[in-house]
């Protein structure tokens, strides 16, 4: 897993509140054995057509938002089922940060496996970002060290983060292998437990 | 005298295996559920790393969300046979028993746990699936789990996990008749909504859940997901003792007697307390229907569609609006004169035996609206095997259900069970995400009794018409 310490980018303002795995990454994308390549499902059938041509009416699909890196949108964002296929679609795709108001456990957990780092940012912060990305280009400056969001010009945000998840982000941990160093530990509660095998 | 607590905490304490502050509780995971679909890459890293399954004895794989429903052995979509054929390999190599597809106990992964006995109280269990939560009917700690700790369990039979908050939904007074445990938990989350749960494990108390049976039990845990909680769960009691009981991987004699003696022991303490409480009244809860694109977005069979106009914020209009135009319905129009023309009776939330006779009730002797295309789909060998032995598939059959194999079928629709875009489907399943059921398809969440219904009417009807005058007869 890559380490993430700080990350500048651009913004892509996604509007919406509950936005589900299944939108995320839709069902049919999810045969593949792989972990990469799933960057060119992403946001699927909100991007592309029933003839896979582009939506001009999904605002992804601007020009200006080409290179953002950093994914804005509303509340409980990733809810529904656990596919990991979906922080999967979002890193192949170029987001390294996503910051929203809330997300779903499963998502947020999934997201810091695999090196994206997701930011909860108040309503009231999320929408001042959103709002000022839909009418100009805007770069953020994310620092996980500091846990500040920055603007070049506004927007100078605190957000939280557990130390343990900060930890795994900024150094990029193997979480098998921390676990491992405590296989001493899990031998002696299977003893403890009667569990043989 | 000792702190009185929680069925949550309870089996979180059992289960650690190591604290250290600042750093989650390492749990130690007692069965680990598989699927074809969120294991492939968590078996490859096993892989790529050189490791192995710590415990194969406590995992347990089988194939449901790809599997063919009909013509059970071709399979057209040659990524779905190489993801169903990567599983087979894997369990082969490191280890792991399979309930394969022409294996007798194959089934979706959370209706075989516990039909098989694997589910018990007390249980720390996890899948690469949401909808985990499920097995929580027991009073098992059960939870969804993503593909990076699908290999951790494997690896090291734990898992790292910040203790979570519990959350009681207390559900007083007693369902009416043809109120289901579906219509429920549905009426909970419309209630609460889509995110109430996020961050908790529920346990769900009241009377009302006491009086459920361990199916209708599971129906609710299975859909806490549904409310943002990994995790809903229910204390055990003798309902759950005599479903187990006899059960192929549980204890038998007195070694049962004395493995109940413990799981009574687990229920959660008179007077323990929870980090937050929410009620309601099962007596107002009426047959429920989903009308939007979250599960939240439900009303009563009898009331309107709602109104953007008449919601508070800008960005609810919104979403108001886009569900209601994804859905092809207008403003305050009554939901029961919704027309569908597909009816999916399956899924982990309602494919279980009880799920199948009670819609069999509403379908005996009548038949499915001309322009309607509706489904039973078992939701293991098992239950179809029984089903059979009772009788269901020729009621079903005979008013022209079709009756299929087991697997997850038309509820994410990734094999060929797909609601076709801009068709309406009433389904027994969890989720009426866009897409869910197939590109620009749209899903109507309702029990399998309102589903038996609608497929008879060809629109949405209180099913309590029929049930009323079963009653009578
Ligand atoms: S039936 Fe549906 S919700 Fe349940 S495991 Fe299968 S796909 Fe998931």
């Amino acid at each position: 897993m890559e380490p993430i310490r700080v990350h500048s980018g651009l913004v892509y303002p996604l509007n919406r509140a509950n936005v589900d795995t299944d939108q995320i990454i839709p069902k049919q994308f999810l045969k593949r054995i792989e972990r990469q390549g799933f960057g060119q499902f992403l946001f699927y059938h909100w991007r592309f057509d029933e003839e896979g041509e582009k939506r001009d009416s999904f605002t992804m699909n601007k020009e200006k938002y080409n290179d953002a890196s950093i994914l804005v949108a509303g509340d409980n964002f990733g809810c529904g089922s656990s596919r990991e296929h979906a922080p999967w679609a979002i890193l192949d795709y170029g987001f390294k940060v996503v910051i929203a108001p809330s997300f779903a456990d499963i998502f947020y957990n999934n997201c810091v496996k695999n090196g994206i780092l997701p930011v909860r940012l108040t309503e009231d912060e999320t929408q001042a970002i959103i709002k000022k990305a839909e009418h100009e280009k805007l770069k953020l400056t994310v620092d996980l060290e500091k846990q500040l969001v920055v603007g070049e010009k506004e927007f100078n945000f605190n957000f939280d983060i557990s130390d343990y998840h900060k930890q795994m982000l900024l150094n990029g941990w193997d979480e098998i292998a921390v676990t491992l160093t405590n296989e001493d530990k899990i031998t002696a509660y299977e003893q403890r437990q009667q569990i043989t095998g | 005298m000792t702190q009185p607590k929680t069925i949550i905490e309870k089996i979180w304490n059992n289960h650690i295996v190591h604290q250290e502050p600042g750093k989650p509780d390492l749990l130690y995971i007692d069965l680990h559920l598989i699927h074809e679909v969120t294991s492939p890459q968590a078996f490859e890293g096993l892989r790529m790393k050189g490791r192995k399954v710590r415990r194969p004895e406590l995992t347990f794989a089988t194939m449901d969300h790809n599997v063919p429903t009909k013509q059970r052995h071709i399979i057209k979509d040659e990524v779905s046979k190489k993801q169903m054929h990567t599983l087979k390999e894997n369990c082969e190599e490191f280890g792991v028993p399979l309930a394969d597809i022409d294996h007798p106990d194959q089934g979706i992964v959370h209706v075989i746990g516990p039909e098989l006995g694997l589910t018990q109280p007390g249980k720390t269990i996890v899948c690469g699936d949401s909808h985990t939560s499920t097995h929580g009917a027991f009073g098992a700690l059960a939870f969804g789990i993503g593909t990076s700790e699908v290999e951790h369990v494997l690896s090291t039979q734990t898992l790292g996990q910040a203790p979570p908050k519990t959350l009681e939904v207390k559900v007083n007074g007693k369902l009416g008749t043809g109120v289901t445990a579906k219509d429920l938990i549905l009426a909970v989350i419309a209630k609460y909504g889509v995110r109430f749960g996020t961050g908790y494990v529920i346990e769900y108390t009241g009377e009302a859940v006491r009086n459920l049976s361990m199916e209708e039990r599971m129906t609710v845990c299975n859909m806490s997901i549904e409310a943002g909680a990994r995790a809903g769960l229910i204390s055990p009691d003798d309902t759950t003792i005599e479903y187990l009981r006899g059960r192929r991987h549980v204890p038998d004699g007195e070694a049962f007697d004395e493995a109940a003696e413990k799981w009574r022991a687990l229920a959660t303490d008179e007077g323990a307390s929870y980090d937050a409480t929410v009620e309601i009244n099962a007596d107002e809860v009426e047959p429920q229907v989903t009308w939007g694109t979250n599960p939240s977005m439900c009303i009563p069979v009898s009331a309107n569609v709602p109104d953007p106009a008449s919601q508070e914020k800008d960005y609810e209009q919104d979403a108001v609006e886009r569900a209601l135009s994804y859905m092809g319905l207008e403003a305050n129009q009554p939901i029961d004169s919704v027309e569908i023309e597909h009816v999916f009776i399956g899924s982990c939330t309602n494919s279980r035996l009880s799920d199948l006779k009670k819609a069999a009730e509403i379908v005996r002797g009548r038949k499915v609206h001309d322009k309607v295309t509706a489904l039973v789909v078992p939701g293991s060998k098992t239950v179809k095997e029984q089903a059979e032995a009772e009788g269901l598939d020729v009621i079903f059959k005979t008013a022209g259900f079709e009756w299929r194999d087991a697997g997850c079928s038309m509820c994410l629709a990734m094999n060929d069970d797909i609601v076709p875009p801009g068709e309406r489907c009433a389904s027994t399943s969890n989720r009426n995400f866009e897409g869910r059921q197939g590109n620009g398809a749209r899903t109507h969440l309702v029990s399998p009794e309102m589903a038996a219904a609608a497929a008879l009417e060809g629109h949405f009807v209180d099913v309590r018409k029929y049930t009323n005058t079963a009653v009578n007869r």
